[in-house]
């Protein structure tokens, strides 16, 4: 089996896309979920408690 | 307070503060001493996980690097006739991807933290610099693909950057010039840029919070080098 | 050397330095912990999603897959009337086409740096080369020796003869009309690109090495076949193209609000539109740049409070 075979990707994102239509906006679902993705990974920063450590004065 | 760093043998202070070499290091130690530039400790304010996508995108930045060289030693066509090349393209181009994934959480978050404030404005400009030199480092890098979209994305781009006149200089459809821009001359950019932002940051040191009472301070107070 | 002027604190400009409570911390150890845990995220992104490569398109696929739209993209380069005849500069001298605003018109001061002249570099010169096909050279002879006038009359006639032509098994099949030497010329010019010579013959110009592509992509540009291949991607420029990529990968997310000035009025429809989204979107990222300078929007992140989330930890430890 060759490599090329052997790292073929596992879910395939090459076909048509899905695009989204809302107003005069347009955008694929891709991007869609890669911004959506930013912000709950900015949300979930600023809301995750952080670990307290041993403070040194 | 300069740190004059000097050894037995060393010229006399009265020469050495004319040499060039000596200007340089003494005012690189007194910008930089150590345990500034490697410290080992943190304000305690420093308590949320908003503070790691700046080393998020350094590191990404430099996946970026180490698999731009892999493709480099191979040259621009080896993905195209290569499944280890493929791979080794899907890597850098997700690594793109984090990079700018981190860079623009890291820029929301400085940005609601005011993270200018204190003398640290050009911690600021640097970033933003920084931002959009990678943006055109990203560019060049899908007109170096030599497959479709680089055919579609040069010729559409060449409208907007003709539009500015720049476009008889820098030639969108000249593969050899883009891959050129995009494999040399933008990564320095990007590396030195980012590097005097990180710089700067040790420099200046992390933006301590707002006071949430505010006092009218009269003098301003922020002239004064960070205690770290 | 005088004594520094007392400013006003402004709370968001200035700030007290920290001189609290510090913690341990090891900052070559979160490097390296980054570096491999966005080194394992890298390496699962690419085992399941790999990265996208559609074929370039050549001079040679388009006029196999559509010889009808290669022959009348050809017939425009010839007679000096396609898009890019009538680019102006940086490729020609065409008047009045570069966009400007107000007197600020760049491209023309500029003027032409990348000379190209279609009829010579995109149909005679390439099929100037095939010497051993005399009926080809005849007809370009009879071609360059005619009147700029009957020049003219074939390529119209032409034009609106191959608006009907046909795709016989990739063969160009063009109804006859008095279109002269013409009907030859653009015949044999489609006919080295489906041989693959004219990728070969445009990309060397001559020379044994060449790295620069602009002939060839811009004769390809010109035509429908890459600008039909890219729509049905979502790339064009009314589909918010610049954010997209190929299948159902994601694109360049931050490009979005470049692409939406295209959209919207007045850009949607001006003729100058690529140099006037420029200059919004140089004047923002000044902006950016120079946020910390501008007053009110440098208080924003103050008004938000947003920073009380962020920093609440300590504003507990100090109550």
């Amino acid at each position: 089996m060759s490599f090329g075979v052997l790292i073929a990707a596992l879910i395939n994102l090459n076909g048509s896309g899905h695009y989204l239509h809302w107003g005069f906006i347009q955008i694929s679902v891709a991007n869609l979920v890669v911004i959506l993705l930013m912000i709950a990974v900015f949300v979930l920063a600023i809301l995750l408690p952080f670990p307290r450590r041993k403070r040194r004065d | 307070m300069s740190l004059d760093i000097t050894t037995e043998g060393d010229a006399s202070s009265s020469e050495e503060s004319r040499q060039w070499t000596a200007r340089v290091r003494n005012a690189a130690a007194t910008a930089f001493p150590p345990d500034r530039l490697l410290p080992d400790r943190q304000p305690a304010y420093m308590a949320s996980w908003i503070y790691v996508f700046g080393v998020l995108t350094v590191v990404s930045l430099a996946w970026v690097i180490i698999t731009g060289c892999v493709l480099a030693v191979m040259g621009p066509s080896w993905w195209h006739v290569s499944g280890l090349g493929h791979f080794v393209n899907s890597l850098h181009l997700w690594s793109v991807e984090f990079f700018f994934f981190f860079m623009v959480i890291h820029l929301w978050g400085k940005f609601f933290m005011a993270a200018w404030r204190g003398n640290r404005k050009l911690t600021w400009v640097t970033g933003v610099v920084s931002f959009v030199a990678s943006i055109a480092a990203a560019f060049t890098g899908y007109l170096s693909q030599s497959n479709f979209d680089s055919q579609w994305i040069s010729t559409q781009a060449k409208d907007g950057i003709n539009s500015t006149g720049a476009g008889a200089f820098w030639n969108v459809l000249n593969f050899g010039q883009m891959l050129m821009w995009h494999i040399v001359l933008l990564p320095i950019a990007v590396v030195i840029i980012a590097g005097l932002h990180v710089l700067m940051v040790r420099r200046r040191g992390i933006v301590p919070p707002f006071d949430i009472e505010p006092k009218d301070h009269g003098d301003t107070p922020s002239a004064a080098e960070p205690s770290e | 050397m005088s004594p520094r002027k007392a400013k006003r604190f402004n709370p968001d400009r200035d700030v007290k330095e920290w001189a609290g409570a510090y913690r341990p911390y090891d900052i070559l150890k979160e490097a390296f912990v980054a570096l491999v845990a966005v080194g394992v995220l890298i390496v699962l992104l690419a085992v399941v999603f790999s990265s996208p490569d559609d074929p370039a398109v050549t001079l040679k696929s388009w006029s196999t897959s559509d010889p009808v739209d290669f022959a009348q993209t050809a017939v425009t380069e010839l007679d000096g009337t396609s898009p890019l005849a009538t680019y102006g500069p940086p490729y020609n001298t065409t008047p009045d086409v570069t966009q400007h605003i107000g007197f600020f018109e760049p491209a023309q001061w500029i003027g032409v740096h990348q000379p190209i002249n279609t009829a010579q570099d995109f149909v005679i010169g390439p099929l100037r080369t095939l010497s051993n096909e005399p009926l080809v050279q005849q007809a370009l002879d009879a071609y360059d020796s005619a009147t700029p006038t009957q020049q003219s009359t074939w390529t119209t006639a032409y034009e609106k003869a191959v608006a009907n032509a046909t795709d016989v098994h990739g063969r160009l099949q063009v109804p006859h009309a008095r279109y002269g030497p013409v009907g030859v010329v653009i015949g044999s010019l489609t006919t080295m690109a489906q041989s693959g010579g004219l990728d070969g013959t445009l990309l060397s110009q001559g020379q044994f090495y060449n790295t620069n592509y602009t002939k060839p992509l811009l004769f390809i540009a010109n035509g429908s076949y890459l600008n039909n291949l890219a729509g049905a991607q979502h790339l064009q420029g009314t589909q918010w193209g610049m954010m997209n990529e190929t299948g159902n990968y994601p694109g360049q997310a931050w490009l979005w609000l470049y692409t939406m000035w295209y959209q919207v009025p007045p850009m949607k429809t001006s003729t100058n539109a690529d140099l006037e989204v420029w200059a919004i979107m140089m004047a923002l990222t000044v902006v950016l740049i120079f946020l910390p300078f501008i007053p009110v929007l440098r208080s924003i992140p103050r008004w938000s409070r947003v920073y009380r989330l962020i920093w609440r930890q300590h504003y507990r430890s100090l109550a």
